[in-house]
């Protein structure tokens, strides 16, 4: 008994020495002491999950081995991480404004994607979903992002511009809540992009929204001002920007920046 | 041993070690430093005014809704569950022991996926309360309170079954041999004497109800009015309104230093 004591209070101990030492490993890179850091944070919208882990796995490859570590989430609470101080080396938005809540603290802003909305709804539409019209059906229980998120302000646009009024059962924090309510059964049909009715595998199909009804969701991406790693961050957004880069999108079915 | 020194043992002695004091300090500071960051940053100023928009006054009337709804249901069915517990021996009684407590460790999202797959419109239960009744409960204030239930009533159960155990089970003896029927002795003896554990039960029942966020988002959703509650009215404005969240949190924590004051004199009996 005594002697499985010990043991334990000796691995918690080494264990606890083995965490402090990655701590120190962490404030070193990030402490920018070393030169040049072994790992970039990019801070990438929900919606970019499947194509940007992919990208950063060439990275990966292509640098020298240098880590890059994903934060997917909503564009709004990555805009207010990095408002917070949150270590981010690359932020890429699902739309403009969010990116310009943080317009001061990132370099110059460049369109890499776009994306169109669609209807998603459960494999072999059970009920029928055609078009926007049906969705204001009350025997329908439709899902959208919360308006904070971009693919529910795009939602709310869309709805807007075809004069259909929606009444959700559901605000989802972000856009793959609103796939993953759908593909579950649980709702009958939601309004994401495009990308996600792909990434979203064989639970769910898209019904395409007319393209006079829908709007195109432009993909803008930074390097943050504050991060100690410019340049690795400036390559990873010049491989996002690349040829090689745009031909990992467009496998997701993303479509290439709005030419201006 | 003198008075005296049976008192200084008693107050934990008038030295401190330093050995204590440290990791103590520390501890102290690391529960209380972020509540100090939230009042820092807390809009005094407009504070009332933050407080007494739509949105926060529905996100505030729906949770005391749901949470109260919750401890509903964990009394009507959570109390007997106790008395289970507490008083009858049956083979497999560890096991349900555990089974009830399973919620209180388990993390909420997953409790909120496996209620999903339970009572969502395609679970276990969910679709035949669909089939049968027309019910469906995600995306409901309904929902909302099962969700709430789920993670808050084993706090319920585990504390009215403490009080049981705890109780001396004569004063029922004695009714009986005086011709207390088991209705009365119920109501007349045994609830009287388990009141403080149940109290107890109840106030922290009902904390962790109005705090409950995972499992209410991913069961019920996120809708204002029917299923956000505060925990998601907090989550939600935190991504684009810093100030409304802030507020909401404030008042999140009144209330739960409310319920510790009122506990304390179980739980922290002053010297």
């Amino acid at each position: 008994m005594l002697r499985i004591r010990t043991r334990l209070v000796v691995t918690l101990a080494v264990a606890a020495l083995v965490l402090a030492g990655c701590g120190g490993d962490d404030n070193s890179s990030s402490g920018g002491s070393v030169g040049s850091s072994n790992e970039i944070k990019v801070f990438a919208a929900a919606s970019l999950t499947a194509a940007f882990t992919r990208i950063g796995e060439d990275f990966t490859a292509a640098d020298g081995g240098t880590k890059v570590t994903f934060n997917f989430a909503g564009s709004q609470a990555l805009a207010t991480q990095i408002q917070q101080a949150a270590p981010a080396d690359v932020f890429a938005s699902a739309d403009i404004p969010n990116m310009d809540m943080v317009k001061d603290l990132v370099g110059t802003p460049q369109s890499f994607a776009s994306n169109l909305l669609a209807i998603v709804v459960e494999k072999g539409n059970p009920k029928g979903v055609k078009g926007l019209d049906d969705l204001a059906s009350p025997d329908l229980k439709v899902v959208l992002a919360a308006p904070e998120v971009a693919a529910g302000k795009y939602a709310a646009e869309i709805l807007g511009k075809a004069g259909v009024t929606v009444k959700p059962v559901s605000q989802e924090d972000n856009v793959k809540a609103v796939v993953t309510k759908v593909s579950l059964g649980e709702a009958d049909a939601g309004i994401v992009y495009v990308t996600d009715v792909t990434a979203g595998g064989d639970k769910v199909e898209g019904v395409d929204i007319p393209e006079d009804q829908n709007v195109t969701a432009t993909y803008p991406i930074a390097t943050v001002k504050a991060s100690n790693a410019q340049d690795k961050a400036q390559a990873f957004m010049d491989l996002v920007l690349s040829d090689r880069g745009q031909q990992v999108l467009e496998q997701y079915g993303f479509l290439p920046p709005p030419t201006t | 041993m003198t008075a005296g020194a049976r008192h200084r043992r008693a107050g934990g002695g008038s030295r401190i070690p330093a050995l204590l004091l440290v990791p103590a300090g520390l501890a102290l500071g690391f529960l209380a430093v972020p509540l100090a960051g939230l009042l820092a940053r807390t809009p005094w100023g407009n504070l009332g005014a933050e407080l007494v928009t739509p949105r926060v006054l529905e996100a505030l009337r729906l949770s005391l809704v749901c949470s109260l709804g919750a401890v509903a249901v964990s009394i009507v069915l959570g109390v007997p569950l106790a008395f289970l517990l507490a008083r009858v021996t049956f083979p497999g009684r560890n096991l349900v022991r555990a089974l009830t407590t399973l919620s209180m460790v388990l993390p909420p999202v997953v409790g909120g996926v496996a209620l999903l797959l339970a009572f969502g419109r395609r679970g276990l239960v969910g679709q035949w309360l669909d089939q049968w009744f027309g019910i469906t409960l995600p995306f409901t204030t309904a929902g909302a309170i099962l969700a709430e239930a789920f993670v808050a009533m084993p706090f319920l159960v585990i504390s009215t079954e403490a009080g049981l155990r705890a109780m001396d089970r004569r004063f029922e003896d004695a009714a009986a041999t005086l011709g207390a029927g088991r209705w009365t002795i119920l109501r007349r003896v045994t609830l009287p004497l388990i009141a403080p554990s149940l109290g107890a039960g109840v106030a922290l029942c009902w904390a962790r109800a109005l705090g409950e966020f995972g499992a209410t988002i991913t069961f019920a959703g996120n809708l204002p009015g029917v299923t956000q509650t505060m925990p998601l009215a907090v989550y939600i404005a935190l991504e684009t309104d810093l100030q409304a969240a802030i507020a909401l949190s404030l008042v999140l924590l009144v209330v739960s230093l409310a319920v510790l004051v009122a506990l304390r004199d179980r739980w922290f009996p002053t010297a």
